[in-house]
């Protein structure tokens, strides 16, 4: 007997850490998402009870990984209507008749002689989720779901939708998946770099989504920026020569370690340079700059690497008056060779200032508004009020806190804006 | 396998009644190309916009059913064992890096009939 607390424990930790492992192993006997889903949840069931009678296994996610796949067996056997179902997943390497496969019996052993055989899957259900045949919100719905194992309505909860429409959107994707046949696997390497991106964009606006909730009272959706995070280290795990990878998980680390500082004891946001550094996260820091460093030796960095070193120099200078502006600037120039983008330019144009005063780099910003493809984006607004008001052009910089301020939702940053329009607006 | 329908967009269709063999060179060329390797098991090229007639409700319309810059100019079906495959072949339509592009669906179902073929007029 082992006590209901610690098997609840182990239980949480498996589902947190190794679901994917189990669901992804599980999709190649069951062919088929739901049934896949179903039996893993049903693996994840039978433990509470058998662990707190036998004992927890040697290695729990290999016993759930058994138990759930001889449920699909048992489930395709039972149901001729299923092995008449579109065979799903088809991928030639894959695709052996479930009965054929060596399913273990969990019965038999306690699960520990198992863990070679269980394939690691985890970097195909990562590919076939954020397969560019799906919309892109459907990517990130699915991979919430099938990799990292989140209920639905927590899933909708945080995408602000309603969970019916959440639960359609998830449906809608996975009969897509099996009506046109999108493969189980991993892209050749023709394909991989860009399917890789898709991939990268996905746990990038997963943590954006969570770093900077679009609307609501909290700054960060704690639970979404760590399963970003999740997720990041996962595919590092499983792509560890990749230096795209490791940087976005560098910049995920970065941006997230500055957590605990953003946000002022009343709930209020603090901009970098009031922000107190004693609150960074020194570890996780440290973790990036090493990724970083790592990824900048070996050559040709690509766009989250770079982005990363900018956010690591601005997070590791002893102090914002500190700040390595003219390095700062040096890598931008070079994200916007890599990543030639109007929202990069605008972030240039915060360390150009320093460097070059807020004149020049107000002239570069208002080139950037003249192009327009910026105007509804609240940050060009509120970096052009920044430095209007650094050059003592106090009511246009109160009008662009304003334009800024009609384009934001979420509260602290409104009430931020607010803020500043009162103190232009007394300064006059 | 799996058979995928590759709907055509274009600015408009190249077969005209008149067209010359020069002005189908481009088409026939694919085509051949993807019956060669068993990829494309049934084509249908279709006439220029100007030819289509279009009904809804009670309203019969001259032009396509949908008003746009590119209409449907043709269809063809592939046998592929999965979706990247299947956009690996329609990918090589020469109409993707002219202007053009094409939509790839899966077939639900479907027949040609004894007097389908139209063959060539």
């Amino acid at each position: 007997m082992t006590d209901a607390v610690t098997v609840e424990r182990v239980i949480e930790d498996t589902h947190r850490r190794e679901w994917a492992r189990v669901l992804a192993a599980t999709v190649r006997v069951a062919r088929d998402l739901d049934l896949a889903e179903e039996c893993v949840q049903e693996a994840y069931a039978t433990a509470v009870q058998v662990w707190a009678r036998d004992g927890i296994p040697g290695n729990p996610a290999a016993w759930l990984t058994t138990t759930a796949r001889r449920r699909a067996v048992d489930a395709i056997r039972r149901d001729a209507a299923m092995r008449h179902r579109l065979p799903l997943l088809v991928d030639p390497l894959l695709a052996l008749p479930a009965e054929e496969e060596a399913v273990p019996d969990p019965r038999v052993g306690r699960g520990d002689d198992a863990a070679d055989a269980i394939p690691d899957d985890r970097l195909r259900l990562i590919f076939t989720c954020c397969h560019p045949a799906l919309a892109q919100e459907a990517q990130v719905a699915l991979t919430l779901r099938l990799v990292l194992g989140v209920p639905t309505p927590d899933i909708a909860r945080a995408f602000l939708v309603p969970e019916p429409t959440m639960a359609a959107r998830i449906t809608r994707a996975k009969r897509k998946i099996s009506t046109a046949r999108i493969p189980y696997r991993i892209p050749r390497p023709g394909e991989l770099p860009d399917r890789l991106r898709g991939v990268l964009a996905v746990i990038h606006l997963l943590f954006t989504a969570g770093h900077t909730a679009a609307s609501g009272s909290s700054l960060v959706r704690t639970d979404l920026v760590d399963r970003a995070v999740h997720l990041a280290r996962m595919l590092r795990e499983l792509m560890p020569d990749d230096t795209e990878v490791r940087g976005l998980l560098a910049l995920l680390l970065v941006t997230d370690a500055r957590r605990a500082a953003r946000v002022g004891a009343d709930g209020r946001l603090v901009r970098l340079q009031d922000q107190d550094r004693s609150l960074f996260d020194a570890a996780a820091l440290a973790e990036a700059d090493d990724l970083i460093v790592g990824c900048l030796r070996a050559g040709l960095p690509g766009r989250y690497v770079l982005q990363a070193a900018i956010a690591s120099l601005y997070a590791q200078a002893p102090s914002f008056e500190e700040t390595d502006w003219q390095q700062i600037v040096t890598l931008y120039d070079r994200l916007l060779e890599k990543w030639p983008s109007p929202v990069v330019e605008l972030n240039r144009a915060v360390p150009f200032a320093m460097l070059a005063g807020p004149a020049a780099a107000l002239g570069e910003v208002q080139r950037l508004e003249r192009d327009g493809r910026l105007a509804g984006y609240q940050y060009l607004h509120a970096v052009k009020a920044d430095l209007l008001s650094r050059l003592g052009r106090r009511r246009e910089a109160a009008a662009a806190y304003g334009d800024a301020l009609a384009l934001t939702h979420n509260e602290p940053e409104r009430a931020f804006l607010a803020e500043q329009i009162a103190a232009q607006l007394k300064a006059t | 396998m799996a058979q995928y329908a590759v709907l055509i967009y274009a600015h408009d269709s190249a077969h005209a009644p008149d067209a010359t063999p020069d002005d189908l060179a481009t088409c026939d060329e694919h085509s051949d190309e993807l019956v060669a390797d068993g990829s494309m098991v049934a084509a249908f090229a279709l006439t220029p916009r100007d030819m289509a007639t279009s009904i809804r409700g009670d309203a019969v319309t001259d032009g396509p059913f949908i008003d746009s810059k590119e209409v449907v100019a043709g269809f063809y079906v592939l046998e592929a064992p999965d979706l990247d495959a299947a956009l690996a072949i329609a990918g090589r339509n020469p109409v993707v890096h002219d202007g053009g592009g094409v939509e790839v669906r899966p077939i639900h179902s479907g027949f040609i009939g004894e007097r389908g073929n139209p063959g060539n007029s």
